[in-house]
This record gives structure tokens, sequence and C-alpha cells, in this order.
């Protein structure tokens, strides 16, 4: 075959025919309303009537929008059913999720400072063990971190819940630890021959450089901690003291096959907060998932 | 002056010290001990040597969920990566609204474990469930999602393909720094794009692949919450019970903690065998830039 004739057919990708980009065009709007239509018809079934989710009167879109749904999911307070403070719950996740972030950004940080610009021994050896610890199971650690837990009388608190991100997690130490490395170091020797301590460095020179990083540790854990079920199933004894992953399986777990558009409201009300955070802060978070995956 | 840095260096580092003893070291030394244990909550330890190891290999139940986990990973975890590499492909042909394609390929995997379940169980549902209705408009055969066992199994293997998006987010960030002489220097050689994928897409975003993928298959052995959610104690006919579900169980549910602390150790020791076996196995696949 000829260069010229293998250029001018496949070329890059600005001289690509014009079928083939309306093919792509396509394939994009296909998968795109595969990928929502789960969303869509959870927000459409959340918005019915009751008498339009099953059976005979089923409709793929409500005749008309019942927001009382929404309040409704929110106080359940069916006698036989159960009644599920989602309001309380959603309290109770707040704190969690909040104390969870301040120690995972604060803990983290000082951990990545200090394997990426400061000099001690074993700092490498340690740092690669930080590395394999990533490949531990959690359900290995389960039974012996419950009787820790158990053994310091934490067991039915908050605390087995926030208190570990306090001391850091591998996967965001190593993830800030990059970003700091690309910080140059002669802002820190400038700021040392100035006299300032090496915590002065890391408030003052360091951390302000590295806010879109820390960013994403906070949204990290956010996340995590948000939607985490494993740890408040663990942990969580009372039911007053439930998160509200825990309320919407017990929620669940009451209503199998019925009032789905009560379900579907309550978990809209999960999810919305999340989606709220992602569209507030879409590019670094875009951009911090997009740096995890690289050259571990 | 020497020591004093060192000093500060561990002082940085000290908060992660404390809690990779705490929370990692010990436990993963403690379960080894408690799996030579019969223990619960309700009892302090009691050695009984190799009992918990040599009940495990009878347990039926443990068989079949050791079955259904490894069935799963090796169904859910390709599946998404093809996937999520397809959709990273498609948008990195600049094409136009790219941002607004990959916020709607990621945003399933922002929903939260349990809403995931209990979105999905809704989907599911025989009866007026989106899949079968989409199915019945169709006019194809409409299967009972969630009480067959023989299809029960692939709707979370449907789901995690559904949740493909972060990992699609992270090949597209590999996709984007190949650089463009590769595809320059084979377009003058007259590369198909077959070709092109084939020998230089492929190849450069390799150690990616390989590292999500470990991730995965890690991640997928631990599966426990959407299961848990939609199918209690691995319906239907314990064709979705995994490892990490019957592991919880046995430890707080049977009082079980030394039996479930057994299963821990091998699930590690099977997560570390096969993560040293990919890695062996890749470095005649994988491609990594001198740099």
């Amino acid at each position: 075959m000829k260069p010229a004739s293998g250029k001018n057919r496949l070329g890059s990708i600005r001289k690509r025919p014009a079928w083939a980009g309306l093919a792509i065009h396509v394939a994009l709007v296909v998968l795109s309303a595969l990928f929502l239509a789960p969303l869509l018809w959870m927000t459409a079934t959340s918005l019915k009537p009751e008498y339009e989710i099953m059976g005979a009167g089923a409709r793929l879109l409500p005749s008309k929008i019942v927001w009382s749904n929404y309040p409704k999911a929110f106080s359940y307070g069916s006698q036989d059913l159960g009644y599920i403070p989602f309001l309380a719950y959603g309290k109770n996740t707040l704190v969690v999720t909040i104390l969870a972030v301040i120690g995972s950004v604060i803990s983290n940080s000082l951990a990545a400072y200090s394997f990426a610009r400061l000099k001690w021994p074993g700092r490498d050896l340690f740092f690669a063990i930080t590395l394999a610890t990533m490949m531990v199971p959690y359900p290995v650690l389960m039974v012996p971190t419950y009787s820790l837990f158990k053994w310091l009388g934490w067991i039915g608190t908050f605390r087995p819940l926030w208190v570990p991100c306090y001391f850091g997690s591998a996967f965001s130490i190593f993830l800030l630890r990059q970003f700091f490395k690309r910080i140059p170091q002669e802002l820190s020797e400038a700021a040392k021959i100035d006299g300032a301590s090496e915590f002065r460095i890391y408030l003052d020179v360091v951390l302000p450089l590295a806010k879109p990083a820390m960013i994403v540790i906070a949204l990290f854990t956010f996340m995590w901690a948000w939607n985490d079920f494993m740890g408040p199933l663990l942990y969580l004894t009372d039911q007053n003291t439930f998160t509200l992953s825990m309320g919407l399986q017990f929620f669940q777990s009451q209503h199998t096959g019925v009032s789905w558009n009560l379900l579907m409201a309550a978990s809209l009300i999960v999810i919305l907060p999340v989606l709220l955070v992602f569209f507030l802060a879409q590019r670094v978070f875009i951009e911090g998932i997009a740096t995890t995956g690289i050259k571990g | 002056m020497k020591r004093h840095a060192a000093m500060v260096g561990w002082l940085f580092a000290l908060p992660w010290v404390i809690g990779s003893l705490l929370f990692l070291a010990y436990p993963l030394l403690a379960s080894i001990f408690y799996s030579f244990t019969n223990y619960s909550v309700l009892r302090s330890p009691r050695f009984i040597g190799l009992d918990n190891y040599r009940e495990l290999v009878h347990d039926e139940v443990f068989l079949t969920t050791l079955k259904n986990t490894a069935l799963y990973t090796i169904s859910a975890v390709p599946l998404a990566t093809v996937i999520a590499i397809a959709l990273a492909m498609l948008l990195n042909t600049k094409v136009k609204g790219m941002t607004v394609y990959r916020t709607i390929f990621f945003l399933p995997s922002l929903v939260p474990m349990i809403a995931l379940g209990v979105l999905w169980l809704w989907v599911f549902n025989s009866q007026n469930g989106l899949l079968n209705e989409s199915l019945r408009w169709l006019g194809l055969p409409t299967p009972n999602w969630l009480d067959d066992p023989t299809v029960a199994r692939w709707t979370l293997v449907i789901i995690s393909m559904w949740g493909c998006g972060n990992a699609m987010i992270i090949y597209l960030a590999a996709l984007q720094d190949v650089p463009t002489a590769l595809y320059e220097a084979a377009d003058l050689d007259g590369a198909s794009s077959w070709l092109k994928t084939r020998h230089v897409t492929l190849p450069m975003i390799s150690p990616v692949i390989l590292f999500n993928a470990i991730m995965g298959f890690i991640g997928a052995m631990q599966t426990f919450a959407l299961p848990y959610v939609m199918f209690p104690g691995g319906r239907p006919a314990r064709s979705n019970y995994f490892f990490a579900m019957y592991l919880y169980d046995n430890a707080f549910l049977f009082q079980r903690m030394g039996y479930a602390s057994a299963m821990g150790w091998i699930m590690f020791v099977v997560t570390l065998i096969l993560t040293l076996m990919s890695l062996k196995v890749s470095s005649k696949f994988v491609h990594y830039e001198a740099s």
C-alpha cells in the first residue's frame, strides 16, 4: 500500500470522513440513553402516584407529578411498616462525613508531605509498604478491627466511622504525594532561608499551592463516608444513630415490593447531595480521578 | 542537624505510622492468630490449631461462595474493562460535546451502593421493571431476573458494567497522554485504525489497564454491599452468596469469628497470589515507557 493513500484513507483524527463522525455520534447518543435510562426512570417513579407503578395502571411516565412522595418518604409514619426518620439519619451522616473529611485532609497531607518533601531513614521502604497495603482486602481486617473497637468501648458510637480517618489512608497519601512532589523544591528552600520551620513551610507554602489536590482528597473522603455501608452496619447498634445508607437499606427491607415511588424518592434524597457536590467541583473531581489510575 | 531532619520527617508521618500499625498491621496479624482459634464476641479465643481451615475445605456453603465470587469476578471485571476502554476511545475522537457525554457515562458511578441496589431491584423487577417492560416492547423473552438463579447472577455483572464510568475517566486520561507523533508515524506507514489501536493505543495504555484490572479484581473479590441489599442471604438458591457475605455472616450472625478470620486469610492469600501472578505474566505484555 502506498503511504499517501493510507494517509488519505484513514488519516489522523482531523481527517475523519463525515460518515465516521456521524456513526460515533449515533453510538454516543444511544449509549448515553442506556446509561441515563435507569436514573431517569428512578426520577419518574419517585414522582408517580401509587397506582401508576405496578399492574394494570403502570405507566412509563407519571400522568401527574406527585411531589408529596418526597416529604412522605422523609417522614414515613405508617405504623405497620415502621417509621424511618430520614432527617435524623441525614444529620448523623453529615456529622460522620464532616469529621471524616477534616481528619482525612489533615492526616493524609502530613504523611504525604513527609514522603514527598522530607528526607528520613526508612522513608522509601515505608512508602513502598504503604503502597502494598492497598492490596489488603478489608474482610481480613474486619474481625480484629471490630474487637479493637469493642475493647475501646466504641461499639454503638460514631467513633469507629471517623476516628480512623485521622490516621491516614494509603490511597490518599499516594495521591497527595504525587502532587506535592511537583511543587518546586526551591520554594521550600527560600522559605527555609527566611527562617521558616518545616511546619510553617507545609502550612504556608505547600498547602496553598496544593489546593486542587486537597479538594480531591476532601471529595473522595466525602463520597466514601457518605456512601459507607459496611462501617455503619458493623458498628451502629441503635436505630436512632443510623446513617442514610443504613436507613435506606432498612426502609427497603421493610418495603420489599411495595411503595416503589417512596423508595425511589428516598434513594434520590440519598444520591442528591453526592450529585450536588460533584457538579460544584466537576473539573477538580474528574482530574483527581484521572490521576488515580496512572503509573501505580 | 541530620538527626533533627529525620525526627521532623517521622513526626509528620506519625499519624499514618500509628494508623498503619493500629488499623492494618495489628488486624492482619491478629486475624491469623484468631484463625487458629474458636472465638466470638461472647467467648474469648481458644486455640484449636488448623480445625477452622480443615472445616472450610469441606464446607459446601463456603465452596459455593468461592465459586460465585470467582465467576462474578472473571465476568464482571473484564467486561467492565472492555466497556470502559471502548467508551474512552469513543470520547477520545475529539467529538463535540465530549464533556457532556463524559458526565453522562460517569454519573452512575456516583450513586451510593445502597441506593444503587434499590434502584436496580426496581429496574430488574420481573413484572413492571424498566428492563422487562423494554424487553416486552421489543418482543423479547422477559426473564425473572431476581428469582431465577441462572439469570440472577448476571444482574450484578450488568450493574458493574453500568458503573464503569470511574475507570472510563482514567482510561480517557491515559489515551489523551499518548503522543500524537506515534499516530502520525503509523499514518505514514499506512496503518489502519485497527492496527493503530492494536499496536499503538493498547500498548501505550497497558500499564493503566494492568493497574485498573488488578484494583478491579481486588474490589470484585470483596463484593458485599450490593448483593447484601439486593439478595439477602445470597438468594436465589445461594446463587448470589459471595465470599465477603459469608465471612460477615459467620463473624456477626453465627458468632464464629475464628472461622471468619480463617476465611479472611484465605482471601488475603488468594489476592496476594493473583496480584503477584498478574504482575509476572503481564510483564510480557505491558509496555512501560523508559523514563
